[in-house]
């Protein structure tokens, strides 16, 4: 049957198993808005931003492992959706993401509502596309979806003229998928899996250290098989969190800038590292000079790319982790070796010294809220269970510190990019994917401003999201920077001027509260949960000069932290 | 040190901005860049020469290959390999100069293609170091323009990119 390029779109929709697309009209895209119109299989979520569209889709994709799905028109609609095409490109985050384009034969013509999307959008994708003729629709639909969540994944771009949402043609979805120039699928070389359980085995003071790779590759199983078999520490990216439960003993907590003093002195310290899933980003490593100089290095990725791009490793195994960790596991299970029980003993009391710094204890009897107090008082209430999504600055620092995640795709935080502004939008599309389970957003006063309005969107939806605002009335993460590195001159991170965010939820129809001693935290929270179907707005006033600790300093090594 | 990357890609409007855009994001060095169809209209045929130490080489050569676009690559350095470039040149050509020109084309074996009173048109085709050494020969007379077609390279032997 013949359909119109709008209706095909819809029919790939469907094909794909897409159940919500987020999205906001315009111009270009009508056609494919009046298609949405006559169907209800693929439900629409109305934005109040684009911005708020992409990273929406984006928690959807985080917290589900499908691939999130973006509707926006084209021109501003497009440059507005760029930011969070780029955050998910950023950490490699599943997403389609569709943009209206001028009709075809105005293109390059500086049209009403034209810019060049995909030329815009080219160093943020995984891949894209620009759509020349309605008979191309249902093969690019079904490429791109493979190319988003297949390999490493990433977000694909489809720009579509508008003309060619009207035309028409017979729909038919291709079965099978033919592209030369992309062979993701890679199994680890089975000489090099041989090598690396050797030198596993042969460890005297091992860490193994994951990353967001092994919750994309869904991972997490395999990885619990490995580490227990080894009784090896583990410590995990930021992007990492949950893969490993956080309160497994073997869990040495997050490494990195402000990672726990134990993993990032296991890090420096280890003779052998098994890196898997994690990319040896600059904010892990601190000085690559001084980057763990006793360890032999075996990196597991799906990425060849990633492997010795900023640390030279010594057995590089390519192929996703699932396979990996499987080949790991058996080889495990074959052999008659086991790991060094004594120089294992002695590794493990090394560490246990280092825990017993309790490099983050802070001040939990302050009648001043703490930050941290209120993220463990959170963790408590909600007895570790809730999804969690973050925006960026020293609140999502003690969110990945002090709640302790022990199951993957339930800790969501833009890491790569870190956008201001990603947490309640991407809480929605959390929130629409888990109807049944508690959605909490940690963010802070100057984040929450960069997408306040998706407030509206929560109402229109019923979305029962529980914001938890640690207002410092400062951009605290620049703050701090500046307290360190810059003598205490706090230029334009003083957020003085605020809305009372208590009634700003209001107005949106939700309840807001304001809290500003410790004592109020925990039955601030309680009344948050109680109110099941209502979003609920904490706004806790608390201590404005508090830091995050421990820091790894700019330019020091992973030995080198700053204690509190 | 200096490589020469050989690629077959998709030959699709954007390939060659994928490639370009890559360069310039990562700040990956580019000495010159080729690209024209192959026998095949569905695939372009690009040559890169670039420098960087192994490891930027190697991050180039993964980079390459990671975008979708790119069907095969292969770093023609690490073997052996042919390079060509063709260069086209208008020189002045009067008076004792216009032997002086021809003696020093026949001596590069490259061709006179066009004539006027007061110039000639060269063809000549070789590795750079070749061209660049022809350039340096023509010190004395006066150059008017150079185009350099950048370099082409291809393996020696059976070995072939497809
Ligand atoms: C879009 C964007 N702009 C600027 C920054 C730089 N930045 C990083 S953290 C931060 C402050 C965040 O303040 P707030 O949301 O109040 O969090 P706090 O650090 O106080 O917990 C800023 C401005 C950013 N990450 N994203
Ligand atoms: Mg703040």
């Amino acid at each position: 049957m013949e359909l119109t390029g709008a209706e095909i779109i819809i029919e790939c929709l469907k094909a794909e198993d897409v159940d919500y697309v987020f999205g906001y009209p315009g111009g270009a895209v009508l056609h494919i808005y009046d298609a949405f119109h006559k169907q209800d299989d693929v439900k629409h979520i109305l934005v109040r931003h684009e911005q708020g569209a992409t990273h929406a889709a984006d928690g959807y994709a985080r917290s589900t492992g499908k691939p999130g799905v973006v509707l926006v028109t084209s021109g501003p609609g497009a440059t507005n959706a760029v930011t969070g095409i780029a955050t998910a490109y950023m950490d490699s985050i599943p997403m389609i993401v569709i943009t209206g384009q001028v009709p075809k034969p105005l293109i390059g013509n500086d049209a009403f509502q034209e810019v060049d999307s995909v030329g815009i959008t080219r160093p943020i994708v995984k891949h894209n596309f620009l759509i020349e003729d309605v008979k191309d629709i249902a093969r690019v639909f079904k490429q791109a979806f493979f190319v988003a969540t297949t390999g490493r994944p990433g977000p694909v771009v489809i720009d579509i003229p508008k003309d060619i949402t009207a035309h028409k043609v017979d729909f038919k979805y291709p079965e099978e998928i033919n592209m030369r120039s992309y062979n993701p699928t890679s199994k680890g070389h089975p000489g090099q899996i041989k090598r690396a359980v050797d030198i596993v085995l042969g460890a005297e003071r091992p860490m193994i250290y994951t990353g967001g790779g092994v919750i994309l590759g869904n991972g997490s199983e395999q990885l619990r098989k490995f580490t227990k078999k080894l009784g090896y520490p583990i410590t995990q990216t930021l992007m990492g969190l949950g893969a490993f439960p956080a309160t497994d003993r073997q869990s040495l907590g997050m490494l990195g800038m402000h990672g726990t003093y134990e993993a990032n002195m296991g890090m420096h310290h280890c003779d052998v590292m098994i890196a898997i899933g994690a990319r040896f980003d600059d904010r892990v490593t601190g000085n690559l000079e001084k980057f763990c100089p006793d360890a032999t290095i075996i990196h597991v990725d799906v990425d060849p790319a990633s492997i010795s791009k900023n640390v030279r490793v010594d057995v590089p195994i390519v192929g996703e982790v699932v396979q990996v960790l499987d080949n790991f596991n058996k080889a495990l299970e074959q052999t008659d070796r086991t790991p060094n029980a004594a120089a294992l003993e002695k590794w493990w009391n090394q560490i246990d010294e280092w825990r017993s710094q309790d490099c983050l204890k802070y001040d939990r009897d302050s009648e001043t809220i703490k930050p941290q107090f209120v993220i463990e008082k959170m963790y408590e209430v909600t007895k570790g269970e809730a999804f969690v999504t973050s925006d960026v600055g020293q609140h999502q620092m003690y969110a990945a510190q002090y709640y302790g995640f022990d199951e993957p795709r339930r800790w969501i935080n833009s890491g790569g990019l870190g956008t201001m502004g990603f947490g309640l939008p991407s809480a929605m599309g959390v929130q629409l994917a888990h109807p049944d389970d508690l959605v909490m957003c940690v963010t802070g006063e100057s984040s929450i401003q960069m997408c306040i309005q998706e407030l509206a969107t929560c109402t229109q939806y019923g979305l029962p999201l529980k914001i938890i605002n640690l207002n410092n009335g400062y951009m605290g993460m620049v703050r701090q920077w500046q307290e360190f590195f810059y003598d205490k001159r706090y230029s334009n991170s003083h957020m003085d001027v605020q809305p009372d965010f208590s009634k700003l939820a209001e107005a949106y129809g939700h309840v807001g509260l304001k809290i500003e001693k410790s004592v109020d935290v925990v039955p601030a929270l309680e009344e948050a949960i109680v109110q099941k179907d209502r979003l609920v707005f904490l706004d806790f006033i608390t201590d404005q000069e508090e830091n995050v600790y421990p820091m790894i300093p700019a330019g020091a090594g992973m030995n080198e932290m700053i204690l509190v | 040190m200096r490589h020469i990357i050989s690629i077959l890609l998709e030959n699709e409007s954007g390939a060659l901005s994928r490639v370009a855009g890559l360069f310039s994001a990562r700040a990956y060095n580019i000495e010159s860049l080729t690209v024209a169809p192959t026998d095949d209209s569905t695939l372009s045929r690009m040559t890169i020469v670039t420098s960087g130490t192994e490891e930027i080489i190697e991050q180039i050569n993964k980079q390459l290959n990671k975008l979708v676009d790119v069907v095969k690559l292969n770093d023609l350095t690490q073997d052996a390999h042919i390079e060509r470039e063709l260069m086209l040149i208008k020189v002045q050509a009067t008076n004792e100069a216009r032997d002086e020109v021809k003696r020093l084309v026949e001596i590069f074996r490259g061709r006179i293609i066009d004539v006027t009173d007061t110039t000639y048109t060269i063809e000549i085709t070789g590795n750079g170091e070749k061209l660049d050494a022809f350039v340096e020969a023509l010190s004395a007379i006066t150059i008017h323009e150079v185009v350099r077609s950048g370099l082409l390279g291809i393996s020696r032997g059976d070995r072939v990119l497809s």
